[in-house]
């Protein structure tokens, strides 16, 4: 009994806890549309400061909780909500998912950045060594009290603030909606500043109480809060009263696996990711949504690729990597080899994400499977394990995507990423187990497993020159199988599934079928590129293969661009060789590359076509003047050829390397100035601008309004009538 | 309301609520093969809703849905959709990152994956755009057009799948007095092709040139059925759309 009292206050104090958390959650969900990912990491960013002023710098309690509660977070809060959240209005799902994530990755590399990882920083609670409250049966600390104490004041406080207070309810009304709201004379933008203050200051409290039990770690802390987004999908992320009762169902439940779990190797992971079970198993239990039909006008703009593109992105891709691996030493092959292996993984998403809108945040750990497979099936070099990579990681994409379907958008992407944390804190970690005595299963062996290199037609592939060529061909031809899917049947269909589930319905298209088929062939690109990975890395563990990877990985192919395959590159090119490169020309730079994928999430995660869709238009004319490619191709021969007699030494061949195509870009804009017009958007592709769009996305003309009151319908008559 | 032994489409008695509000309130009505059945009232009276209904997209709270004898009340859209059932929707829901010509392919396709009718999609598809008119535009991209061609690119979508019962939620609205003219000629011809068609519309000048009979929704409930002389003449018709005459 007195066991069972005394993990009731543990799990209650866990449960004020994420009421706090998840209550702040639902205010900026509610008033702004946006879920915020990277809520919890606001809190761990408070946490860090408190611990800077009140410990490091000897401030004294209530100072240093002044500072942070009701200065630093609500103006934190503030400048998110001006700064980035307000320009996300009326973006698409995608869009205000990946710039929360990267917010995410951001604020992890900025407590990094200031607060070294690896130092021991003591976080005492509060009271710490005051004698516990006796409560006759069992006894309550001095931190649990005043936890429990502040949560139920929380309550309470917003109660009274969203019923009584002009402003309060204001907040109310703008989520009901927006508009309607200005119209009735409040002021939106001050009422959604004003719940990002107010639910910042909410996570830097919870953020506060909760450090000190599992102690200052940046990005564990972050993910940890995943238990209040459980919480805060109990109330549908809408309802406060039903996030406090799910907080408490969330709480108690931990408390009591704490109290109750046996003590056991297999167990241990069990506990620390279930929070993510939890969230997982509330998702599936929420009820079924309604199909739905389009929900925001995305503006989009994924062009077909053709044959030809894509071979020749793929042969271009196929060169490089050859011409890299005969260049470049053995340690830089290690290093910048990873971009194809991982450029797979980000692959996968594109028919996914892009093609499909079925965000998933946990390719990695599609990928993380596809490695233990190459690892244990692949003993001895077997090429077919590849094979059973991608079957096996496909089947567990099925098994994933069956629970999965009854959720879109923001609770798919909160799913998949409750997925990848039941993976990467339990399941890799378990130890060799076997079931019902029938078979053994073994995958990381509760530590890392060695894997073999790829042996066939008799070569051992184990140099990481030729691992480097093996992936960059696998790229190349799974990026030529993303094209064909775009542009055949499947394209068209999940294409058409990402505008209107409803129209595909009741067209008679069978939904559960086609998003189990895109996942399943998602999840196997991830598993050949995992397997890949693995080969590359010789020894893989269950760190290879974490949630934070996933969404670096997914932000930034967003910000590259999800619908086309060069979005996927861009991805795994500025992660595994820009971010690499940056570092070892300026070492100095190496405490703050960990702040790039996030900044560059933020910055330009809005243009829903990605950055690579503006490159491939610098490119345009040099496409279209064939005289000046073929110069461009020979000088970049030439430059090679010297490099491989040692004319000329690397960094002169990759300067060389990045001026041909720029110097012919040029020389093509010269020689065919027309093809510059049309990739500046002026000329025939004027007409690809929806009309609507005319005058917004590009200047107006007089064409236009002739061709806008020909649509309308409007006669000559009717136009000197209206003249 | 008799039932039509005929009817390919039966409603009996549906009913929706959203909340307390009744959205439909025991709505009944049959579509016939080779007819035009017009469904009109003011906005809001719930044609939309009954529309969802049909297909599937929103479970009633009470009554049945028959497409020809079988009870379709429990399953879901695509199955109504495989026995037959076509909709067009009033906020269009087009494949917006698609052309004219994909969008009608992925129909065109759907139906060659389930169907035992196998013929060639290409052919299929390019007959289709011939029919609604659209050959001009069948490579822009849908979110390019004007709403009138939005409209019958999903007509055309509804017919890839072979239809037998058409429900159309305002079909012409957005299309100038020429569209709407050759619109009402296909829509004849469809009927005459044997399909049951469930015509949604406020343009009271097709709806009386086309349709054979007409319901009038009002507040769910259906206030009126007749031939399109009856409906025109009828007071209750008159009240729901004009206002009750002072008194």
């Amino acid at each position: 009994m007195d066991k069972f009292l005394t993990f009731t206050i543990v799990g209650l104090t866990l449960a004020a806890i994420y009421a706090i958390i998840a209550s702040g959650l639902v205010l900026t969900y509610t008033t702004t549309g946006i879920f915020n990912f990277a809520h919890g990491a606001a809190g761990m960013l408070a946490a860090f400061t408190y611990w800077q002023l009140r410990y490091d710098w000897g401030w004294s309690a209530p100072i240093a909780l002044f500072v942070v509660l009701l200065v630093l977070a609500p103006l934190f809060g503030v400048l998110l909500e001006t700064v980035i959240m307000r320009g996300l209005q009326g973006t698409t799902e995608t869009v205000k998912l990946v710039v929360s994530i990267s917010l995410l990755l951001f604020m992890i590399g900025l407590a990094q950045l200031i607060w070294r990882p690896g130092v021991s920083r003591p976080m005492p609670s509060f009271f710490e060594g005051r004698t516990p409250i006796d409560l006759g049966p069992t006894t309550i600390t001095w931190h649990q009290a005043i936890t429990i104490a502040v949560a139920i004041a929380v309550a309470i406080g917003l109660r009274i603030f969203l019923t009584r207070a002009r402003i309060g309810i204001a907040m109310r009304a703008a989520v009901d909606d927006r508009s309607l709201t200005m119209l009735n004379g409040a002021r939106p933008n001050r009422v959604s500043m004003l719940a990002w203050a107010l639910g910042t200051s909410l996570a830097a409290l919870g953020g506060i109480l909760i450090a000190p039990g599992p102690g200052l770690e940046a990005a564990s802390l972050s993910l940890l809060i995943v238990s209040a987004y459980a919480a805060a999908v109990f109330g549908r992320l809408r309802s406060l009263p039903m996030t406090f009762v799910g907080a408490i169902v969330v709480g108690l439940a931990e408390g009591y696996l704490a109290g109750y779990l046996p003590q056991n190797q297999y167990l241990t992971g069990f506990r620390i990711a279930s929070p993510a079970i939890i969230l997982f198993i509330v998702l599936l239990v929420l009820p079924n949504p309604r199909l739905r039909g389009r929900m925001t006008r995305s503006r989009e703009f994924f062009p077909m690729p053709t044959i030809t593109g894509g071979l020749g992105f793929a042969l271009t891709l196929v060169v490089a990597a050859v011409m890299l691996a005969t260049t470049l030493s053995d340690a830089d092959l290690i290093t910048y080899g990873r971009v194809f292996p991982i450029g797979i993984v980000a692959l996968s998403l594109v028919p996914l994400a892009g093609f499909a809108g079925q965000i998933s945040l946990c390719q990695l750990s599609f990928a993380g499977i596809g490695a233990i497979v190459m690892a244990h099936l692949g003993a001895g070099g077997d090429p077919l394990a590849l094979v059973w990579a991608v079957l096996i990681a496909a089947a567990v994409g099925a098994v994933v995507a069956l629970p999965a379907l009854r959720l879109s958008g923001i609770y798919l992407a909160l799913g998949t990423a409750a997925f990848a944390v039941i993976l990467d804190r339990w399941v890799f970690n378990l130890p060799r187990f076997e079931v019902f005595g029938l078979f053994e299963v073994n995958l990381f062996a509760g530590g890392s497993v060695a894997v073999d290199p790829i042996r066939a037609f008799g070569t051992e592939f184990d140099d990481p020159a030729s691992q480097m060529i093996i992936a960059a061909v696998a790229f190349a031809l799974v990026a030529l199988l993303v094209v064909w899917i775009r542009r055949g049947r499947l394209g068209r269909r999940l294409l058409a599934m990402k505008d209107s589930e409803a129209a595909c319905a009741t067209l008679g298209l069978n939904l559960l079928r086609t998003k189990l088929t895109v996942f399943a062939l998602s999840a196997g690109i991830a598993g050949l590129g995992g397997a890949l990975y693995a080969t590359q890395l010789t020894s893989v563990q269950p760190g290879n293969f974490e949630l934070v990877q996933s969404l670096q990985v997914f932000a930034l192919t967003v910000v590259g661009g999800i619908g086309a395959v060069g979005g996927a590159l861009f991805a795994a090119v500025s992660l595994y060789a820009f971010l690499p490169l940056l570092t070892t020309l300026w070492p100095a730079t190496v405490r703050w590359v960990g702040l790039l994928p996030g900044a560059t999430g933020i910055g330009l995660g809005r243009n829903p076509n990605g950055a690579v869709h503006e490159i491939r238009q610098g490119f345009l004319p040099l496409l279209a003047a064939r005289a000046v490619l073929t110069v461009m191709c020979v000088a970049v021969t030439g430059a090679y050829v010297l490099r491989l007699l040692d004319f000329i030494d690397n960094w002169t061949f990759v300067v060389l390397l990045i001026a041909c195509p720029v110097i012919a870009t040029i020389a093509a804009g010269l020689a065919k100035p027309r093809a510059v017009e049309v990739a500046a958007g002026h000329g025939a592709e004027l007409h690809d601008v929806p009309v609507e769009w005319r005058g917004i996305d590009r200047p107006w003309t007089e064409a236009d309004a002739e061709e806008l009151d020909r649509r309308l319908g409007l006669s000559e008559v009717e136009l000197r009538g209206v003249g | 309301m008799s039932a039509d032994t005929n009817a390919l489409l039966s409603v009996h008695d549906v009913t929706v609520r959203f909340g307390g509000n009744v959205a439909l309130d025991e709505v009944s009505l049959d579509a016939v093969p080779g007819c035009v059945t017009g469904l009109i009232g003011p906005n809001g009276a719930g044609k939309t809703t009954l529309f969802n209904a049909i297909t599937g997209l929103l479970p009633p709270d009470a009554g049945r849905v028959l497409l020809g004898k079988r009870d379709v009340t429990k399953i879901g859209p695509t199955r109504r959709a495989r026995l037959g059932l076509a909709r067009t929707f009033q906020r269009l829901e087009l494949f917006s990152l698609l052309s004219v010509r994909e969008n009608i392919r992925v129909a065109a396709d759907i139906r060659r994956g389930w169907s035992r009718d196998k013929a060639n999609p290409t052919e299929v598809v390019e007959s289709i755009i011939d029919r609604i008119g659209l050959s001009d535009v069948a490579d822009a991209r849908v979110d390019a057009l004007p709403t009138g061609q939005c409209r019958l690119v999903e007509l055309g979508r509804c017919l890839a799948t072979r239809p037998q019962v058409l429900l159309l939620d305002e079909p012409a609205s957005g299309q100038n007095e020429t569209e709407t003219a050759a619109f009402a000629e296909l829509l004849v011809e469809l009927a005459h092709e044997g399909i049951a068609v469930v015509l949604v519309e406020h343009d009271v000048h097709l709806v009386m040139n086309v349709c054979q009979t007409v319901h009038v929704l009002d507040f769910g409930r259906i206030i009126a059925t007749g031939t399109p002389e009856e409906i025109q003449q009828n007071e209750a018709v008159l009240t729901a759309y004009l206002g009750s005459v002072a008194t």
